[in-house]
């Protein structure tokens, strides 16, 4: 049974694919309005989330089909030890594929490893987050219209964002990619995304804590959020939620066709009088995501054979 | 100084200096009811020191666990005191129930009958990362 937990279980043709998939639903939505009726999609949330769970079940309720859900950690089984294998088990009688967040990294893996139905990661802990990460390349691609040759700056908590992480592994398979990450010292990217993946790969990237320095090569700005679910100490996070706060003054040295994307939600670290900016494509975003995840469940259901 | 030699057992040789009290912990052979020998530091013409752990019973030894530890040691059989076998070691693609995930975000953590299971990920550097978080096995 195929499932989703990293964004490297799609190849480069199957996220090219998707996005094909996705630009035809957005061309044509009637023709995909009925693909999964009479299917159910299981959304199990382990911890807070809106926009995920509610991008994966409005996904799919355009594709036809019904969702299952349960309300939160704290009412479910897993209060009472539940573990995440037999969750996976008994959720796969009800369901035809699951989309589930839980907050320690491998939980997906644990349940895809144990349902019998299709299972995609919709983030596990500060580990793996691939639909995120689909919205993202489909904003890419509709903005650039290509993935090759690309400058990408990423700036905030490049430690412990997941979609930061996922993202640069998605981009380093295209020719003519370079990054440039921009984070204060705490929070700069983990050793091992460098070492596997940019300097195995012969990536060029440059590390600063200069944002406004480093805004005139950009093409794209991805911004991140500090979050403070991810540290174990409250006064790192206050010391640092502040380090980047993008404001129109700081992108006057930017390209006029940069675009800017941020996975949300924000707090601080773009101010709303960037909304304004045609340059600002987090909204266009979370719209790309419902897609993608259309796209996705489209496709894992047909490969099962269930639709 | 003299450790006797033995008639049937095993010798695991040409450990790297500092990783015998490891190697003897990670094999269990603390729960043995042998005589075993960790012998630390003996000159060694190759490596300057290693270490040696000699085993006084023909035991079946985890060659995983050596191999995650020290791939570069060796092991000799002896049987009626000779030299019946001489094994190297490669470095298993995965490794089963050998060390636990460190990360205290791991599932693991909490989900503690899960099988513990690190895939190799860099032979050059000798790097393994669990299958689940991608957290690097430490010992």
């Amino acid at each position: 049974m195929r499932s989703i937990i990293d964004i490297l279980d799609l190849s480069p043709a199957e996220i090219e694919e998707l996005i094909a998939t996705a630009m035809d639903i957005i061309e044509n939505p009637a023709k995909y309005a009925e693909v999964c009726r009479g299917k159910k999609l299981a959304t199990l949330f382990f911890e807070p989330s809106t926009r995920t769970r509610m991008s994966f079940e409005a996904a799919m309720y355009e594709l036809g089909g019904n969702v299952i859900s349960m309300a939160g950690a704290a009412t479910s089984s897993a209060s009472k030890g539940e573990s995440v294998a037999d969750t996976a088990k008994v959720i796969s009688c009800y369901a035809d594929i699951i989309a589930m967040r839980h907050p320690k990294e491998g939980a997906a893996l644990v349940a895809a490893n144990n349902a019998s139905v299709p299972v995609i990661n919709a983030g596990d802990g500060g580990h793996c987050h691939p639909t995120q990460t689909l919205a993202d390349l489909l904003t890419i691609y509709r903005e650039k219209g290509r993935f090759t040759d690309l400058t990408i700056g990423f700036c905030g908590d490049l430690k412990f964002g997941r979609t930061v992480h996922s993202l640069i592994n998605a981009m380093s398979r295209y020719p003519g990619v370079k990054f440039v990450l921009i984070s204060p010292e705490e929070l700069k990217v983990p050793s091992y995304v460098k070492k596997d993946v940019l300097q195995k790969k012969g990536i060029p990237y440059v590390q600063t804590t200069d944002l406004e320095g480093a805004m005139p090569d950009l093409d794209i700005l991805y911004m991140t959020r500090v979050q403070k679910e991810r540290f174990f100490n409250e006064e790192d996070y206050l010391r640092l939620k502040d380090s980047y706060i993008l404001t129109p003054d700081k992108l006057k040295n930017a390209k006029l066709d940069m675009n800017i994307l941020h996975p949300l939600p924000r707090v601080n670290e773009i101010s709303v009088k960037v909304d304004e900016d045609p340059r600002a494509c987090y909204f266009k975003q979370v719209l790309n995501g419902k897609y993608m995840r259309m796209a996705l469940m489209r496709k894992l259901l047909k490969e099962a054979g269930t639709i | 100084m003299n450790i006797d030699s033995i008639r049937n057992g095993i010798v695991i040789d040409h450990i790297t200096a500092g990783r015998g009290m490891k190697l003897y912990e990670l094999l269990g052979l603390d729960a043995l009811d042998v005589s075993v020998a960790i012998i630390k530091n003996v000159n060694s013409r190759k490596m300057g020191k290693k270490d040696i752990i000699k085993i006084d019973a023909d035991i079946p030894v985890n060659l995983d666990v050596i191999g995650f530890v020290d791939p570069g040691a060796t092991i000799n059989v002896i049987k009626d005191d000779r030299l019946a076998e001489k094994k190297t070691i490669d470095m298993p693609e995965l490794l089963h129930g050998v060390v636990r995930c460190k990360n205290p975000r791991c599932i693991t953590s909490t989900e503690q009958e899960l099988a513990q299971l690190f895939r190799l990920t860099d032979r050059e550097n000798k790097v393994y990362r669990c299958v689940y978080c991608e957290t690097k096995a430490q010992f």
